[in-house]
């Protein structure tokens, strides 16, 4: 995709665009020999909720984790081009992985609560870079950061129980609260629905509008009516390709690509 | 679809036939006889290990009881040579070495129990004369009764395995209403000795102990940093294969070979001293050390990578990680590998003897330089002796080797459920 479409994209945005939080540009990825992305263009910002759709093996979770170099930790994985975060590389030496990782936090597909009480669940990641001065400003973070991913009512008595003994819809808000407890300014969600239950799922997404406008969040999902629910862009994958990139009602109603309208219409998945 | 192509149509199964009858039987039949095979091999297996128990008990309790006499012994008449104002004195061991408390000792013996009233009393009765005058030398101006260990005879004989002579002596005494039966508690605070009735086992459990502690100072860390770097840090590639074979194979050397490594490393080129509870644990370090990497490896594999990711999306370090969340939750299987290593350096022998640990040492180790030896060692030791007392003390010994053994592991396995966590 050219900078010419991306331009063209622009001209039918939701929410006005205000400075992309993130832009990648003519990225590809390599396993080995094998090409897993090609030449994929796209921007974040922080109004919208981009969704990444496209039918398996299409590159879709494969480039949400270059957006926050989880790719490093599997060998052989290469990334060529630039992504950037505000304005800066973060494959840049000079970037900071772990730093990276804390503006840029993730919830995964199946949800992973650390076999530890809920409270040092959420409270870890604070821990770590040093973001509570004392323990009522630990308390203080732990407390927002289960309301703010609507699990508080249902755990506030029972902060000392472990994390693995909730119901998965429950874990899977933990992880939510867990990556916001350290205030990260993107966050990356990767299929965090496909192991929950209707119900379950419905709290994710109410969620994720809650979160929308406070970080700019990515969400990778297999779910159309999902995507389509939960986010205001979205980009269409199809064998490492980007294929469509625009405001996720365009894109269901008025495709511009043929593999689009075929994939949407569940001609093939 | 055209009908020559198309299925017959299905004839439905008879489940009721002979044929069908027979196959269930033979299933059932089957079923039955790995069942009843499965609880032989156990049942023998705790026959076995009953059998083991129950003679190791029969003869090895009666290791910690021993034989007393009650010897009269007037120091009004006998020859002793002691100025009791030196008593007082600072070298009270040196005026009691030169006293001739042994011979006080036989001529009592003789006087009281006849010609050979020498052999019934032990070869030590002398020392635990000695020590009575020591806490109170008053004594030396009176006649009094002191209880000294029987002689090796007599105590088989009063424990029901008589030789001929000693039947006859034994109950002589018995008769004389001297004989009785207590706790030997020089057996848990004594070292080896040439007389069974006077050795113990502390010397060997001391040096077992330091021996232990030498080994797992070395092998646990060094085996869990190898296992921790092979598993997270090392790169894939042929450098680390090599090392992955090498350490293999290292856990399946016959620890004769690590003796001889022991040996030639330890002793001929950094010239530690010999027979040293530091030396025995240097080599049974080696021995341990490629069974923790394995175990800790196996465990480490089995962290699921959703820990690991979900730490790393919060923004930890490769080594936070580690530290926090894959270690600990491996440490219940690393610990498991080193119960089984240290398991196996506690009862081993070979590589110790190459190592000039089957020394007679008389004296329990005050160092870790300082010359030892360790329990199976001993075992070995006082099963090859002659005189029949030892049958019962290796029997003891045994027992003592057990239990550290199950108090080691029972500590292990009690830290392991304490950190086991589930996921």
């Amino acid at each position: 995709m050219t900078d010419n479409s991306l331009n063209e994209i622009a001209a039918h945005q939701h929410a006005e665009p205000s400075a992309p939080k993130m832009t990648a540009r003519n990225v590809n990825v390599f396993y080995g020999a094998k090409q897993a992305i090609s030449n994929v263009s796209i921007d974040v910002d922080m109004d919208n909720v981009t969704a990444f759709i496209g039918p398996s093996g299409c590159g879709k979770s494969t480039f949400l984790r270059t957006l926050n170099r989880m790719n490093d930790t599997i060998s052989g994985a290469r990334v060529e081009g630039t992504i950037e975060l505000d304005g800066e590389n973060i494959y840049a030496p000079s970037m900071d992985v772990v730093q990276l990782r804390a503006r840029v936090g993730m919830v995964f597909q199946k949800p992973n609560p650390f076999p530890k009480s809920i409270f040092e669940n959420v409270a870890y990641g604070p821990r770590i870079h040093g973001l509570a001065a004392n323990k009522a400003d630990m308390d203080a973070i732990v407390e927002k950061s289960l309301r703010r991913a609507g699990l508080w009512d249902e755990v506030k008595d029972r902060l000392s129980d472990s994390g693995t003994a909730l119901s998965g819809g429950q874990q899977q808000r933990l992880c939510i609260a867990r990556a916001i407890a350290v205030d990260p300014e993107v966050i990356l969600m990767d299929e965090p629905c496909s192991a929950l239950d209707p119900i379950a799922t419905a709290k994710i997404e109410e969620l994720i509008h809650e979160l929308r406008g406070r970080y700019a969040i990515v969400i990778v999902t297999h779910n159309m009516q999902q995507a389509a629910r939960v986010s205001q862009r979205t980009a269409f994958f199809h064998l490492g390709n980007l294929i469509e990139y625009g405001v996720t009602s365009e894109i269901f109603t008025n495709p511009r690509e043929v593999r689009t309208k075929d994939y949407i219409t569940g001609r093939y998945g | 679809m055209n009908s020559d192509t198309a299925l017959p149509a299905r004839k439905p199964t008879d489940w009721n036939t002979d044929a069908m009858q027979q196959r269930i039987r033979r299933r059932y039949a089957s079923e039955r006889r790995f069942k009843l095979l499965g609880l032989t091999a156990v049942g023998v297996s705790a026959a076995f290990l009953a059998f083991l128990l129950i003679s190791m008990l029969a003869n090895g309790l009666r290791g910690f009881t021993q034989t007393d006499i009650k010897l009269p012994v007037d120091f009004r008449t006998a020859p002793i040579l002691i100025d009791p104002a030196t008593l007082k004195g600072p070298n009270v061991d040196q005026v009691l070495a030169g006293a001739g408390i042994q011979q006080v000792t036989q001529h009592a013996a003789v006087a009281a129990f006849g010609p050979d009233g020498g052999t019934m009393v032990s070869d030590g009765a002398w020392l635990v004369v000695r020590e009575a005058i020591k806490n109170d030398p008053s004594i030396l101006q009176q006649r009094v009764d002191i209880s000294v260990p029987a002689s090796t005879a007599i105590d088989l004989a009063a424990k029901g395995h008589a030789s001929s002579g000693a039947e006859a002596a034994y109950a002589k005494l018995k008769a004389a209403n001297v004989v009785s039966t207590s706790f030997n508690s020089g057996f848990l605070v004594e070292s080896d000795a040439t007389d069974p009735t006077l050795v113990g086992i502390w010397g060997a459990l001391k040096g077992s102990l330091l021996t232990m502690l030498v080994t797992l100072a070395l092998a646990f860390p060094i085996g869990v940093l190898s296992a921790l770097y092979l598993e997270e840090y090392a790169p894939r590639n042929r450098w680390t294969d090599l090392i992955e074979v090498s350490i293999n194979n290292l856990a399946a050397v016959p620890s004769i070979i690590f003796g001889l490594l022991g040996l030639a490393v330890f002793l001929n080129t950094f010239h530690l001293p010999r027979s040293a509870a530091l030396v025995g644990g240097l080599t049974l370090a080696l021995m341990t050390m490629p069974v923790i990497v394995i175990a800790g490896r196996n465990a480490i594999k089995s962290v699921p990578p959703s820990i690991r990711d979900a730490a790393l999306g919060v923004g930890a370090s490769p080594v936070q990680v580690v530290f926090h969340h894959v270690l600990p939750l491996a440490l219940p299987g690393i610990l498991t590998g080193t119960i089984i290593g240290m398991a196996r350096a506690l009862g081993e022998t070979a590589p110790l003897l190459m190592i000039g640990m089957r020394a007679f040492i008389a004296t329990p180790p005050d160092s870790l330089t300082a010359p030892a030896t360790v329990l199976p060692v001993q075992i070995f030791l006082w099963s090859d002796e002659v005189s029949r007392g030892f049958i019962e003390k290796t029997s003891a010994a045994i027992i003592v080797l057990l239990v550290f053994l199950l108090t080691m592991n029972g500590l292990a396995i009690y830290l392991r459920n304490r950190f086991e966590q589930r996921w």
